[in-house]
């Protein structure tokens, strides 16, 4: 029986109100996305009217994120795991140079990236109606979680004992980084991988410049919902946003949970 | 060797090209155009010179001081709190304490408005209590409240991270030579933290600096830099001045996280 001082629960009632203020909106969003009428309360009744609205007006939003978020991970595996790898093998400054520019864009707010990019590239032919422009913005700003994420793991195991032990019997350096290198950094690889699609898909800061009225992912079509439509149907866009959303925070929480050590004594409970 | 350093070269050379194609040049460019406008260069003066501008500088300075401060407390409490008690229902408790982590500004935004907006709960509640509606979303409070909001989750987690690693025994010889739980928490456990605290509130700092998706959700006439240059580039096509500007809080921004990473020393690159 562990004794609790008065101090305990002043604290735990602090961080229960610190939760009721950051879960509260959300709940009640929810609840406003289904409710008849929110200002009348639950008593109007509840519906899947405005959930419904919502997917028909707003459906090619949903597939654009979604779209862009699996081309955003695949571009930033193929571009973030090479490049963490060189920078785990070689921990020299100029890497460490290379590694600092890296996570510029996400230290410079998304504004001045997209005003950069639209500067430099708005009027190249049909790259500026195109959803590929949208992409080179969410890749710059989810490429470096991808490579932390990525070299953290890396720099964390002995990669070199392992490359030097393949290498000794005769492994080739492609063979040593698909069937050595990658498999061992796993654990890194699906933590950035499930940072890259959430950021990607909540991307606003940037995309609001960068997007067209025929190129409007889910993010802006909030942006627009919140100005315009009643607040059901902006609730019940949000609690689309969340159904998408919300399975990938709790993988990314499931991800940085550390792995239990596995030992005759405790139970493992996998 | 020659040819690892080759094999290394090549592994790396995706990521600078695209790094330097859509990133550098168009940095380059954005300071160029910036000094493009009928003041030239003198544009990048205009933020300290002219008045509009510097008050909307000195607002937005001031939100994110605002915001660091009133985060760090709440989630340097919190955060302690909940890395040294085990009690029924704490993973829940920080699985929601951590939720919103990625929640978009827009969302953010209209969490601002649920909670305080003009059909909002604080409203609902104040009228029924004091008989006056409270509606404070669309003005700076609503703002502070948003980045607040945002910024808890993050810091809660490097607050957890950091108190993990200290030291129980240096606070219970506190205890034991006679400090007081206020004198243990300046002494012993803040010194502790800091690390932690100055990188975390370094990045609260720069997102309430930057971001742009909470203030364009809660009022377009916040008064705050990220919403002047928005207004600057769309309503009045002054893209000089826009460039000028976002390059300005660009570097600011930047200089704030990168003075805060010599402050802290190494650990900040763990934690951001």
């Amino acid at each position: 029986m562990i004794r609790r001082g008065s101090l305990f629960f002043v604290q735990l009632a602090f961080a229960l109100v610190v939760c009721a203020f950051l879960i509260v909106p959300v709940l009640l969003s929810i609840l406003a996305g289904l409710t008849v009428n929110y200002q009348v309360g639950i008593s109007s009744g509840l519906t899947l009217r405005w959930v419904l609205e919502v997917w028909n007006g707003y459906r090619d939003t949903m597939l654009l994120s979604v779209g862009l978020a699996l081309a955003c991970l695949v571009v930033t595996l193929l571009l973030g795991v090479p490049a963490a790898y060189v920078l785990a093998r070689r921990q020299s400054r100029l890497t460490r140079f290379f590694e600092e520019l890296l996570v510029m864009p996400v230290a410079i707010p998304g504004l001045a990236t997209a005003l950069a990019l639209i500067v430099t590239y708005g009027s190249v032919g049909g790259l500026r109606t195109s959803w590929v422009f949208i992409l080179i913005g969410h890749v710059l700003f989810t490429l470096p979680f991808m490579v932390r994420s990525v070299l953290a793991v890396m720099l964390a195991i002995d990669l070199k004992t392992l490359e030097e032990g393949a290498a000794s019997l005769g492994a080739s350096f492609r063979r040593r980084f698909f069937d050595i290198v990658l498999p061992n950094c796993r654990s890194g690889i699906v933590a950035g991988s499930l940072m890259v699609l959430t950021l990607s898909i909540g991307e606003f800061n940037m995309t609001w410049l960068l997007h067209t009225p025929l190129n409007k992912t889910l993010p802006v079509g909030l942006a627009d919902a919140y100005a315009s439509l009643r607040f059901e149907i902006g609730s019940a866009y949000t609690l689309v946003f969340f159904i998408m959303i919300v399975p990938l925070l709790l993988a990314m929480q499931r991800a940085a949970r550390p792995r239990p050590v596995k030992s005759s004594i405790i139970k493992d409970e996998e | 060797m020659s040819r690892e350093q080759l094999t290394l070269f090549t592994l790396l050379l995706p990521a600078g090209i695209f790094f330097g194609a859509f990133f550098l040049l168009p940095m380059a460019r954005l300071l160029l155009v910036g000094g493009s406008g009928q003041t030239g260069f003198a544009a990048y003066a205009a933020i300290v010179t002219d008045a509009g501008y510097f008050s909307s500088l000195v607002s937005t300075l001031a939100l994110a001081a605002a915001t660091t401060v009133i985060t760090l407390v709440v989630s340097g409490i919190a955060g302690v709190f909940l890395q040294r008690n085990d009690f029924p229902g704490r993973p829940a408790l920080v699985a929601m304490l951590t939720l919103p982590l990625a929640f978009p500004g827009v969302v953010i935004g209209f969490m601002v408005i649920v909670l305080a907006g003009r059909q909002g709960l604080i409203g609902s509640l104040t009228l029924a209590l004091i008989n006056e509606k409270v509606v404070f979303a669309y003005s700076m409070a609503g703002l502070l409240m948003g980045y607040v909001y945002f910024s808890i989750p993050r810091t809660i987690l490097t607050v957890m991270a950091t108190a993990e690693k200290l030291d129980p025994r240096l606070e219970e010889a506190a205890r034991s030579l006679g400090a007081t739980p206020w004198q243990v928490v300046r002494d012993v456990i803040i010194p502790g933290l800091k690390p932690a605290l100055i990188s975390a509130g370094a990045i609260c700092f720069a997102t309430a600096m930057g971001a742009f998706g909470t203030a364009f959700t809660l009022a377009t006439r916040i008064n705050v830099l990220p919403m002047v240059i928005y207004t600057e580039f769309t309503l009045q096509a002054n893209i000089a001045m826009a460039a000028a500007l976002s390059f300005v809080l660009g570097a600011v921004t930047w200089l704030v996280l990168a003075l805060a990473r010599t402050a802290a020393g190494a650990s900040v690159a763990a934690a951001g």
